[in-house]
């Protein structure tokens, strides 16, 4: 395995131009910055409408610095093919193709075209970035809006539902990498990326966005909250490579060791502040039996942790 | 060389001998049979292009847009309920100026279900922003699909290549399959002005402001308002330029002379019918036979519907007694969309004829000569009796 | 005059700062760093920009000392929130204008 990115190692190219309209302390603005330097300058990105649509600028400035086509909601992953398809048209094999949607854009109106997309092979990575509701057009529950959370669809007494699980549905269609990753841990994205980037086929990554004006809390926070929901136990970070399922980084250590209680986690939002006593226990205890599930398939499959385990 | 096979496959030659390299679709009946032509070309090694099978015909659209964007020349087909789902890559692809080439095989749309032909798919299209050229027979829709990519890489426009389901789909006729060296010799390569390039990064239609706003250059840009009266501007213009590429084809190729609409037995006519797509060449028969009975009667089949060719219609038309209009589609709750489009060209002339509008063979429904002549009897013996309503034929019940 | 091109205008942007306009006008606070506290700048050695890392708006650099650009700086504090030594304070505005 490659050596890990630390701090001092991450490129110092920018390849996002500071002045964009994404809110301040925009988790999104973390991930992406982050996953930018990842992918590199031989990179076209497929976006459809998204808070990224907003931070990449409006026209004629674009913040980002990398080739971008905007197609419409419901067809990312297959904007992502043709422009695949005409890169192999016209003899390019290099450059890498990068879909960014949201929550919504992914694993609502966008998950047919990535469904097509992941069966059909295609050589390109899929980012979801998931802040947990239709952030940009204010708040409205997604398919990965988390039971609990109060959006302005779910106004009073918050999501009944569970959060839809992308990534499991994904690496259902047994493409060569599935992974998770958390704005607060931009290193683990990295690396994650960087190893992708040495695959081919269809690549997925679903990136949990912490974002203050859709959860309810200040700005300030969007890195401590992200680490709380990994902390927790309630978002994993996680690679499933070639089938093999391991967690990773901050979720790797939790195995054996002492999660944070998730009511830590769901205090700190306005979002949340409708959540009795027994549905906050009813969360936990999902998220208790989550990991013993873990550490069982541990015992029985002694590698989950991975051979580098630290 | 000549061939007898289908329209689809007249299609499929003509798309492989334009050379499209990225062509994406999904099966929709009466379509089906020209992707199905492609892909068999492309699996033997006969087409080089890269034939993606999507999972539905919103991604063919996209598949084609992203390509494009890229610098891919694409191609897709399809019918029916299969446009309507593209519908919003539709306008999307004529905003964003993309030269793509879509065959539409007409067929009517649900509810009810429908798989026969009429033109209520392409129809409720007509203000997408695409150029839409009708053909009467297979020569036409091989030679079309040629002409629509010169025809869109000029003017940065995509255009849809009609033609109808069954009647000329499914159909056997000889058609000429042209050298492809002579096709290469007329078509060029697609270069397009810009494509997605990482070490020329742009971003493409992104949001765009009510209002201008400047540049990075601090020049002032257009806005979304300046950037759609462009595509109405180069809509008209595309007209001339349909002309052009047309006087090329048939110089190159002796076939073409009448880009706009195709007129049989009209020099001498009193009354002239008119309509879209095969329906033209089933309507001459009838003018035969009523030339026989003493009326000065002919045909125009309109081959480029949008944009509309205006002036060739007040051309043709001014002077007339009588325009009797012959439609597969309507505008629901007013009349038949080539109608409207015929008398409002109309209006402004002194000298204009009557026009009539007659609905017919909707969704399959059988057209039948017997009715075509006496409607189109009725309509140049008593022209002040039909009146400015659309009347249906071949109603039953 | 000769006639324009066919579809010479589309929604075609090209990269560079500032979108969004100077951004740094949303701020209510300002981040400070305190040089005696900032671990690169009191060891004078490339070590920690926590601060660098998780800048969303990519406005501090990774210098000794680390510099904010306050053209840009939206003020979101996430850097003076996650600074291990506690050397980012986040100082009001209005101290600045007064100047």
């Amino acid at each position: 395995m490659a050596s890990k990115t630390t701090v001092l190692t991450l490129p110092e190219d920018e390849l996002v131009h500071p002045g964009n309209r994404a809110c301040a302390g925009c988790g999104l603005s973390i991930a992406y910055r982050i996953a930018l330097k990842a992918l590199g300058r031989d990179t076209i990105l497929v976006v459809p409408p998204s808070c990224l649509t907003v931070l990449q600028g409006l026209y004629p400035i674009a913040a980002t610095q990398l080739p971008c086509l905007n197609v419409t909601f419901a067809s990312t992953a297959a904007g992502a093919t043709g422009v695949l398809g005409a890169l192999r048209a016209l003899g390019n094999t290099s450059t890498t193709v990068a879909a960014w949607a949201g929550d919504g854009g992914t694993s609502d109106i966008g998950i047919q075209a990535l469904s097509g997309a992941c069966e059909r092979g295609e050589d390109f990575i899929f980012f979801c970035y998931d802040n947990e509701a239709y952030m940009n057009t204010g708040v409205q529950r997604s398919g990965t809006t988390p039971q609990g959370a109060i959006t302005t669809t779910t106004p009073f007494s918050g999501k009944r539902q569970q959060k839809k699980d992308v990534p499991s549905i994904i690496a259902a269609h047994g493409i060569g990498y599935v992974a998770t990753a958390s704005a607060s841990y931009p290193l683990d994205l990295f690396d994650k990326i960087k190893k992708a980037k040495t695959m081919s086929g269809p690549r997925y990554f679903h990136i949990h966005i912490p974002c203050p004006a859709g959860w309810g809390f200040e700005p300030r926070y969007a890195v401590k909250l992200g680490r709380m929901a990994v902390e927790s136990g309630l978002f994993d970070l996680y690679e499933i490579e070639n089938g093999k399922w391991r967690l990773t980084g901050a979720s790797r250590k939790l195995i054996g060791g002492k999660r944070r209680p998730v009511k830590d986690y769901l205090e700190t939002q306005s979002r949340f502040k409708g959540l009795s006593e027994k549905r906050i226990d009813k969360i936990q205890k999902e998220i208790d039996a989550k990991w013993d599930g873990y550490e069982q398939a541990m015992g029985a499959q002694k590698d989950i942790a991975g051979p580098d385990a630290e | 060389m000549h061939i007898i096979e289908s329209g689809n496959v007249a299609a499929a030659h003509g798309v492989k001998l334009a050379r499209a390299q990225v062509i994406a679709a999904y099966p929709i009946t009466p379509q089906t049979p020209l992707t199905e032509k492609l892909s068999e070309f492309v699996e033997a090694g006969e087409m080089k292009a890269q034939y993606i099978p999507v999972e539905s015909e919103h991604s063919a659209l996209s598949v084609c847009i992203a390509a494009s964007s890229t610098g891919a020349r694409a191609f897709t087909a399809t019918s029916a309920n299969g446009l309507l789902y593209m519908v919003e890559q539709l306008h999307w692809a004529a905003g964003a100026r993309l030269p793509i080439v879509m065959c539409v095989v007409n067929r009517g749309i649900g509810a009810p279900w429908t798989v026969w032909n009429d033109h209520q798919d392409a129809m409720s299209q007509r203000d997408a922003g695409w150029i839409q050229i009708y053909c009467a027979d297979h020569q036409q829709i091989i030679d079309t699909v040629i002409q629509a990519y010169y025809l869109a890489e000029t003017v940065s426009i995509p255009v849809m290549v009609c033609y109808d389901g069954y009647i000329l789909s499914h159909t056997y006729m000889p058609f000429e399959l042209t050298d492809p060296e002579k096709i290469d010799a007329f078509l060029p390569p697609y270069k397009p002005a810009y494509a997605l390039d990482p070490a020329n990064p742009a971003n493409l239609n992104t949001v765009t402001l009510p209002d201008i706003r400047p540049d990075i250059r601090g020049q002032m840009a257009p806005g979304y308002m300046e950037i759609r009266h462009d595509l109405h501007v180069d809509l008209r213009r595309a007209i001339d330029v349909t002309a052009d590429i047309d006087k090329k084809f048939s110089v190159a190729f002796g076939r073409g002379g009448n880009p706009f609409l195709e007129p049989y037995r009209c020099d001498d006519a009193e009354f002239v019918a008119v309509c879209l797509g095969s329906l033209s060449y089933h309507l001459r028969d009838v003018v035969d036979a009523l030339r026989k009975e003493g009326i000065a009667v002919g045909v125009a089949g309109v081959r480029l519907y949008r944009p509309f060719p205006d002036q060739a219609v007040i051309n043709l038309l001014v002077g007339r007694k009588a325009a009797i209009v012959f439609e597969k589609a309507l505008s629901y709750g007013n009349q038949g969309a080539l109608y409207g489009d015929i008398k409002a060209a109309l209006y402004p002339c002194a000298d204009r004829p009557l026009v009539h509008n007659y609905i017919l063979g909707l969704g399959g429904r059988e057209i039948q000569t017997a009715h075509l002549l006496d409607s189109l009897r009725t309509s140049c013996r008593t022209p002040d009796a039909i009146g400015d309503k659309p009347v249906w034929l071949g109603l039953k019940m | 005059m000769k006639e324009k091109p066919f579809g010479y205008r589309k929604s075609h942007s090209e990269p560079g700062p500032g979108d969004g306009g100077r951004t740094g006008s949303w701020r209510v606070k300002r981040p400070v760093i305190d040089l005696e506290k900032c671990i690169p700048a009191k060891r004078n050695k490339p070590a920690c920009f926590t601060c660098w890392v998780f800048c969303p708006d990519n406005v501090i650099s990774r210098t000794i000392p680390p510099v904010i650009d306050y053209q840009y700086c939206k003020g979101c504090e996430i850097c003076a929130e996650e600074c291990p030594a506690d050397a980012i304070t986040m100082v009001d505005e209005t101290i600045f204008i007064k100047e």
